[in-house]
């Protein structure tokens, strides 16, 4: 076991050149496979009587939410504040975005205070590269438009990985609206790298055209995603959607593509459920099956694991992009 | 940018001095119940885990044994060339009230040691912290003594002292080397 650690050990001094974290597509199997390793570490010190590391000690990281969040807001913080990072948030509605400065103006503005990392959430894809380009500081995707949620691919992939012995040939299915989750393409990318099977579901609204040149299944049928998968990640349906048209109703929806006990009853021994929240009882997840909890080989659901995996594998990211050396590295 | 290698310690040797650490940490802390020994990775965690074993087969007692990794405190994480790995921490006990004996390969600025202590000191709030090394090479920057040591080697700083035991690099041994300075 000893040994295996050496050879991590190598692995990281030699592959580790990232300054940012744009997205999951960036980045290479064993830089995956780093974040997670590192994250395991991370766990283990949330776990401590003072669960606090002065790791960062002297480091700024601004995070800038664009778009409402509970989670990925709050988990950020605390994994910089578990480091011992100074910390600092400013939310769209109470900025002077509303005075009308622009972005890159506010972004290179916060990094005249000599923030070392901004974690950026937008509403449009591709804002963190705009800012990578312009600022000199880290840059942290916490989710751009329909494009990528790195941090919560890895979180998801964290979480399965400490349930599931192996992902190489582990069957992933994602369900719901693929065409506009960051969270579903981040997951694709990363659990493609890492050898899985990745097969989506949803109404054919919501499926994007040639999907399946990211290397997934397409099946329109619930009950055949269900059935052979081992873990299946339950997207939020938007509400919002519906009054584009996209599908009739959120009845109609729950009809076809929610999950439910009874829906579970094919499925395999100790499929796991997850959800990268908030979830909306009842639609896509039936009150009882969020609640799953683990016993003898059903399937059980580890929304709540999700969450507290969020911390350690955000305290990871960040721990490696502020000890990345490159200058100006991606 | 190597230049000779000489070995220091062979297997037959560093087990003595292990050994020796053994008998001395029994003989200087009379109660073992409250005794725990925490090695500090990469390689005083098979360390510590050898003078258990020792204490053990000496006493008969099963010894408390965890590993600390210090990358997290270290102070010199942004300047140093390469990124160094986490490994995950192993204290399973309450240290509070206990006598650690902290368990390292190479003492030579006393920094490991300082973090350390931080690191432990996070756990809860030990009775004593004791400091057991296999080799101390000096050149303190740190006002930190052993408490127990296999070999005293006085080195100049150009000089690198490496441990490598059987579980971390196949083998037992200590060696010299010469950095030639740019």
């Amino acid at each position: 076991m000893v040994s295996s650690v050496k050879m991590d050990e190598t692995k990281l001094v030699k592959s580790w050149d990232k300054k940012h974290l744009l997205g999951i597509r960036e980045l290479s199997k064993d830089e995956i496979d780093i974040i997670l390793d590192q994250a395991r570490a991370f766990k283990e010190v949330l776990t401590r009587p003072v669960p606090k590391v002065p790791t960062l000690r002297g480091k700024t990281i601004a995070s800038l939410f664009f778009e409402s969040s509970t989670r990925t807001k709050l988990s950020f913080s605390l994994a910089a504040k578990r480091l011992s990072a100074d910390s600092i948030s400013l939310s769209s509605s109470s900025s002077s975005i509303l005075k009308g400065e622009s972005l890159i103006d506010t972004a290179r503005n916060i990094r005249a205070m000599n923030v070392d990392i901004i974690i950026i959430r937008h509403s449009s894809s591709g804002v963190p590269y705009i800012l990578s380009k312009v600022v000199d500081c880290s840059i942290v995707n916490a989710g751009d438009g329909t494009h990528e949620h790195p941090t919560q691919a890895l979180l998801d992939i964290f979480t399965i990985k400490e349930h599931k012995d192996n992902i190489e040939n582990l069957k992933v299915s994602i369900i719901g609206d693929i065409a506009h989750s960051r969270v579903a393409r981040s997951n694709i990318w990363g659990l493609t790298k890492l050898g899985a099977k990745v097969t989506v579901c949803g109404p054919a609204t919501l499926i994007p055209p040639k999907i399946e040149q990211m290397g997934v299944k397409v099946v329109y049928d619930i009950d055949e995603a269900l059935e052979e998968a081992d873990v299946v990640n339950v997207l939020r349906i938007q509400l919002e959607r519906q009054q584009e048209g996209l599908f009739p109703s959120l009845r109609e929806y729950t009809r076809f593509f929610g999950i439910n006990k009874e829906r579970l009853r094919k499925a395999k021994p100790g499929l796991l459920i997850m959800h990268p929240g908030p979830v909306n009882r009842g639609v896509e997840l039936s009150q009882e099956v969020a609640d799953m909890k683990k016993s003898n080989n059903m399937p059980y659901s580890v929304i709540l694991d999700q969450v507290t995996n969020g911390i350690a594998v955000r305290m990871s990211v960040l721990y490696l992009v502020s000890i990345c050396k490159s200058e100006n590295g991606r | 940018m190597e230049k000779k290698a000489k070995i220091i310690l062979d297997k037959e040797e560093i087990d003595k001095f292990i050994k020796r650490i053994a008998h001395q940490i029994i003989e200087k802390n009379s109660n073992v119940e409250t005794l725990a020994i925490v090695g500090i990775r990469l390689r005083g965690a098979p360390l510590a885990e050898r003078i258990v074993g020792y204490i053990k087969e000496f006493t008969g007692k099963e010894i408390l044994l965890g590993n600390l990794d210090i990358t997290l405190y270290r102070d010199d994480l942004t300047t140093i060339v390469e990124q160094p790995i986490i490994h995950k921490t192993e204290i399973d006990f309450d240290i509070s009230r206990k006598n650690i004996v902290l368990v390292d390969d190479v003492l030579y600025t006393g920094r490991t040691i300082r973090c350390a202590m931080d690191a432990l000191i996070d756990f809860g709030r030990p009775q004593k912290i004791q400091l057991a090394v296999l080799v101390d090479r000096g050149h303190r920057e740190f006002p930190i003594r052993p408490d127990y040591v296999g070999k005293n080697l006085p080195t100049s700083c150009q000089e690198v002292v490496q441990v490598r035991l059987k579980e971390t690099d196949g083998k037992d041994e200590v060696v010299l080397k010469e950095m030639k300075v740019e």
